[in-house]
Order: C-alpha cells, then structure tokens, then sequence
C-alpha cells in the first residue's frame, strides 16, 4: 500500500472554509446559511440517504406505503381500461376528451418548473437554484412519467400505442407529422429523455460522494454503478460543465416548445374556447405557475423533514413566491384577454362559448379556477406571506387545484356545448377519480424512493456557490496580498 | 528501480480551492503533463491554473445535432411527401410550417443525446478503477478535500523533486500510488 502522512488540518477557521453568513465575494446574503464548510454539507445531505433501512422513519414507511397503494391501484385500474376499454370514463359524444386529457396537461405542466429551474434559472446564472434544482428535476421526471401514462392510456385501444412512433411496418404508413397529436408525442418523449439525461448528469458527482462514504457493500456496488468511476477530474469537469451547459442550453428552449406543442393539441383545432392564438404563451405561463406550486408543496414539508433548511431557505420560498405571483398574474390576464378577444372578435360562438364557462353548467369549475389561479397569488405581494412557510403551503395547494380546474374547463366546458344544440351534453365522471388518484400514487412512489436513495440536494453545486469555493475568498488571505504575489497558503506549507 | 516500477504517481491533498489553486499553477509552470487535479465541485478557473484546453465537446454536438436535425427533416418530408403522399387537411404535401414542431424536437434530441454520451466518452467514463481509489484519503475528494495526482510516467517525474514541488506548495499529506 501506498506510505501516508498523517493528515494536518490548519487551525485557522478561515483557512480551513468555515462559512460566514456574508459572502465577501458577491457581496449579498450567503446562499448557505449556518457555519456550514463543505464537509458539514456534504454531511448534511448525505444523512437522508445513509440511514440504514431497517430505520427508516416510520412517517416515511407510512407515506410511501400509501403511495405505493395508490401506484397498485393505477396499475390494477390500468388493467381494468385495458380490459372494458374507455367506456369506463364518463366521456360521451360531444366531450370526447376529459379528464384523460387533463390529467396529461395538468402533469405535464408540473413539470415545467423543474426544467426551469435547472435549465433557465442556469442560465441566468441563478445561484439560489443550486439547492432546489435537484429534486425540481425529479419532480419534472415524475410528472412527465404520470403525463405520459395519461396521455397513452388516453388513446383507448392503448395496444395501439406504437402508431404513434415512426416504426417500419407491413402497410408502409407513417404517423401523420402534419397532427398535433403527433408533434405531441415527440415533444413529451424528447422531453422526458432530455430531463433524464440532464438529471441524470447531474447527479454523477454526488453519486461518487455517496459511493465513496458508503460502509457497506450494497451501497458502494449500487452508487459505485450509477458514480460510473468518476473522481472529480478536473480534466473531467471541463468537459462535464460543457455538456451540462449545452444540456441546459437545449433544455431551455425545449420547456417552452412542449407546452406550446401541448397547447397546440388545443389551438390548432376548430373548436370555439380552444382556437386562440394566445394559447402557447399563457399555457406555458399556467405550467410554470403550476410547476412552481408543486415545487412549494414538496419542498416545504421535505425541508421541515429531512432536516434542509439551511441549504432551502427562506430567501428560496420567497424568490419561489415571486415567480408565482409573476406567471399567476400573466395567467389572470390570459384569462381576461380571452374574454376580451371573444368580445371583440363579434364571433357568436366564440362569445358563446366564453359567458357559458363562467355561467353556464359548469359555472362552478370556472370560478374555482379563478379563484385559485387569479386571487390566491395575489396575496404574495405580501412580504409576511411570501416568506412564511405555512402560507406558502397552503396557497402552493389552491394553485395546484386551481391549474387542473383550468385543465378541466378548457376542455370540458368548451366540448360539452357543441355547434348543434341537440349534440348538447354534460360530462359526469365515472371511475376518474381513480385514475387521477392513481397518478399521484405513481408520482410520490418514485418521488418517495427518489428522496431515500438518491441525494435530494446537488452536493457539489451547493459547494461550489458558498463563498469559500472561490480560490480568491478573502478568508484565503488575499486581502493582504497583491493578487499572484502572495500564495496564500496553511501554515503546514513550508519552504518559504 | 524496483520500488519505482510499483509506483504509478504521487497524490497529494489539499485543504481549501485557494491552495489547490497557487498548486495547480506551480505544476504548471514546472512544466508536468501527466497530471491531473481531483476536487469535489469544479473550482472556478482551475482549468486555467491547469492550463487546460477548452473541451472539444461542442463541436461533436455540433455535428451530430446538425446530422440529426437535417435528417430529421428530410425523414418528415419522405414519409408525407414520397413513401406515402396523402392530402390531409387540405395541406400541400410539402407543408413544411407543419413539420416544424417535430424538426425542431428531433435536433433538440440528436443534441442532447450527444452532449450526454460525449461527455461520457471524451472522459473515458465508466472507469470502474483508477489508482488513487486505493487510497483512503482520497475518499474525500468527492466530499472536502483537493487533490493533485502527477503520473510516474511524466517525463518530468522525479520522486523526490516532484514530492517537494507538491508539499512547498502546501500539501497536508503525499503519498505514492500503485498502480
């Protein structure tokens, strides 16, 4: 084996990282709260993930019991849909689309906030993200994958399914590349791959910090697996942070291209309530808002749980909160041009189809809507509610209920009155709370596991924005010294 | 020599980015190749204290992206145009404006699909071993810690010397690595 000197820490609190709560270098308020240096950190995240099983918390074995139950009665329902056929939904002749459909929209617009955070917010060079963007993304690739099961179970004969994707076969036909429907399934599939893929870049380093913590042997085998080998090279990150940037790079614009596509679904068709060219900018709004609420309703109680709340802190809620307010507001006003164009468009059924949503027999849905989506952001103009956490969860609850309502009345309210007055119908659910509920048990099934077993902050991101990551920290001796003349080094060093 | 033929290089540890930082530019500057430097999140100029080449990354993106993305088009434009011309909604069979959307999802595909395995593959990643996984302190290096490591296969490398060069500039601890 390799000979070894004994290992000498400086003495000097400075020197050796301990934080203070300034960050001397970009002179703001430090991201990471607490005397935390990168070892507390790396302690710090890691704990969620090194306990051992047999002492898993029983709150957690209790909620993911409950989630798994939901995930086995989505699967058995799935059973039941593959063996009765869509006959066990409520959708008839005029609303051929319900709550399938809005199921696929609502989940698929969850999503949005995660690839946001990570990718967008990247770039603007956002360092608050580093400590939420990790479980955001997994948030997005849970959603996307309760979307995606939505959106294939929505086609009825689901053993059909492969229609959809370009494969060679006996008749020499190809999926029509001039549908919506199509353009759809490419933008949903390449964005749960590219979000997994990031993700999953993403989390490589923290990976290798976990395999190289690990005490016992499943734990190095599994996280040894998934670490690939990697040690931190920096020959490595060069290449590493290019790829991650061109990931972000890409992932950016395709946020917004999949619910402009998923909005096309909506607006390329005919029908009145739907055909409107303000579709792709206010849905991709509503996702954001959407997206950004569910970010709340994980992230509060998981911070409160697991111990995070000097790496999720207050100023995260708040700067959460405020892109809230933003996208609620920008969905308000969609909600009020829509009217105005009906008006002003002089089109009967559009101006129809518009005084019918807020009084017609779905009044009660269109006021839910806007009640949640339209009042409750507004209240986080209010600095004590924006960065009170109980406020914050409560009102993060009503926007995730007010943006499936939205789901719900642009589909359904705009079906169910069609252009002859005798195909009029109204559309009752049958067995679709199931359904909806046995998404939610898929989603907190695998965000459960994700929480257990992976690291729920990004470690070496987190590390690399506290203050003492730059080599030109003052606490590094610099003040004193001209830059390049002084070395500043530990008192271990010598020879000078 | 029989001592040297066992060695595969030196490791040493350092505590904080600054050090790690003055260090990396002294191997620089002493001239070293095979080296390299280990530190649990990218230290911010690091590859200039190194002396390392931007990553030639993009450009493999760039290529196949461009690949992808062209015959991605010509795929939509074959299928509704040639292999099975059909009219559907009064569209031309060339309705380029309505092949966008997909055009647009196969770049952003072929792309990211390259970025991600590139990266991999220009790192020579998954490496299941590497000499410095022997040794125990260098656990750290995904946690707290800093290292350099220079290879005894550099034709600058001397045991001694270059074991002085990375304790002057303040390693806590070196050690020899096997290979």
């Amino acid at each position: 084996m390799a000979t070894a000197t004994a290992v000498v820490l400086p003495d000097d609190p400075k020197i050796r990282g301990d934080v203070t709560l300034e960050d001397p270098v970009g002179g703001r308020e430090a991201l990471v709260r607490g005397p935390h240096d990168f070892h507390s950190v790396t302690e710090l995240v890691c704990a969620v993930n090194e306990k051992p099983i047999l002492e898993t918390p029983n709150p957690f074995k209790f909620g993911i019991a409950l989630a798994a139950a939901g995930a086995a009665m989505f699967g058995g329902y799935i059973g039941y849909l593959f063996w009765e056929g869509p006959g066990i939904w409520g959708n008839n002749n005029p609303v051929g689309w319900a709550w399938d459909i809005v199921n696929f929209v609502f989940w698929v617009g969850i999503g949005h906030a995660g690839t946001l955070i990570s990718a967008i917010l990247y770039l603007f060079r956002q360092k608050w993200r580093t400590s939420i963007n990790r479980y955001a993304e997994a948030m997005t690739i849970f959603a996307v994958i309760c979307a995606g099961s939505c959106v294939a179970l929505h086609t009825g004969r689901i053993w059909m399914d492969y229609y959809l994707f370009p494969i060679p076969n006996q008749m020499g036909l190809w999926p029509n590349f001039r549908s919506p429907l199509e353009w759809d399934v490419w933008a949903v599939n390449t964005y749960f791959l590219v979000s997994t893929l990031f993700w999953f870049t993403g989390l490589v380093p923290d990976f290798a910090t976990l395999r190289d913590r690990a005490t016992v042997k499943w734990r190095r085998m599994f996280y040894g697996a998934l670490a690939m080998g990697w040690r931190g090279s920096m020959r490595h990150w060069v290449t590493y942070e290019k790829a991650y940037q061109i990931l972000a790079a890409f992932s950016a614009p395709l946020v917004l291209s999949v619910h402009t596509i998923v909005s096309f679904d909506f607006a390329v068709s005919q029908l009145p309530g739907w055909h409107t060219t303000i579709f792709p900018p206010y849905f991709v709004a509503g996702a954001i808002f959407s997206g950004f609420a569910m970010v709340n309703t994980l992230m509060l109680p998981a911070r409160e749980w697991l111990g995070l709340k000097d790496l999720v802190t207050v100023r995260h809620i708040e700067n959460i909160n405020k892109i809230i307010l933003l996208t609620g507001t920008m969905v308000g006003y969609a909600y009020a041009m829509e009217f105005f164009v009906a008006a002003y468009s002089g089109n009967d059924y559009e101006g129809f189809t518009f005084i019918n949503r807020m009084f017609g027999p779905y009044w009660w849905a269109y006021w839910t809507m806007v009640s949640c989506n339209v009042i409750t952001p507004q209240l986080f103009w209010f600095r004590k509610i924006r960065s009170s956490p109980a406020w914050t969860f409560v009102l993060s609850i009503f926007v995730n209920i007010g943006m499936w309502f939205e789901r719900f009345v642009i589909t359904v309210t705009s079906l169910h009155r069609d252009a002859l007055v005798s195909s009029w119908d109204y559309f009752v659910p049958v067995t679709e709370v199931f359904f909806l509920l046995g998404t939610f048990g898929l989603f907190f099934t695998l965000f459960l596991l994700f929480v257990r077993f992976f690291p729920v902050i990004a470690m070496s991101e987190v590390k690399s924005v506290m203050p003492q990551a730059n080599p030109h920290w003052e606490g590094y001796g610099h003040g004193a010294h001209a830059h390049g003349g002084g070395n500043a080094q530990p008192a271990t060093a010598g020879g000078h | 020599m029989n001592a040297n033929e066992k060695l595969w290089g030196l490791l040493a540890q350092y505590e904080n980015p600054a050090t790690v930082y003055h260090a990396c530019e002294k191997v620089r500057d002493a001239g070293y190749q095979q080296w390299d430097s280990c530190t649990p999140f990218p230290v911010h100029g690091l590859d200039k204290a190194m002396g390392l080449k931007p990553s030639k990354l993009p450009w493999a993106v760039l290529i196949v992206g461009v690949t992808g993305s062209t015959l991605g088009l010509l795929f939509q434009m074959w299928a509704m145009g040639w292999a099975y011309p059909m009219i559907v909604g009064g569209k031309p069979l060339m309705s380029l404006p309505a092949y966008v959307p997909v055009w647009y999802e196969i770049t952003v595909l072929t792309s990211c699909v390259t970025a991600f395995l590139a990266n991999w593959i220009m790192n020579g990643l998954p490496q299941p071993y590497h000499p410095a996984f022997a040794s125990k302190a260098f656990e750290r290096a995904t946690d707290d810690k800093f290292f350099i490591m220079i290879e005894a296969a550099d034709p600058k490398f001397d045991l001694e010397k270059t074991r002085a060069l990375l304790k002057d500039a303040g390693a806590t601890q070196v050690e020899e690595l096997e290979p």
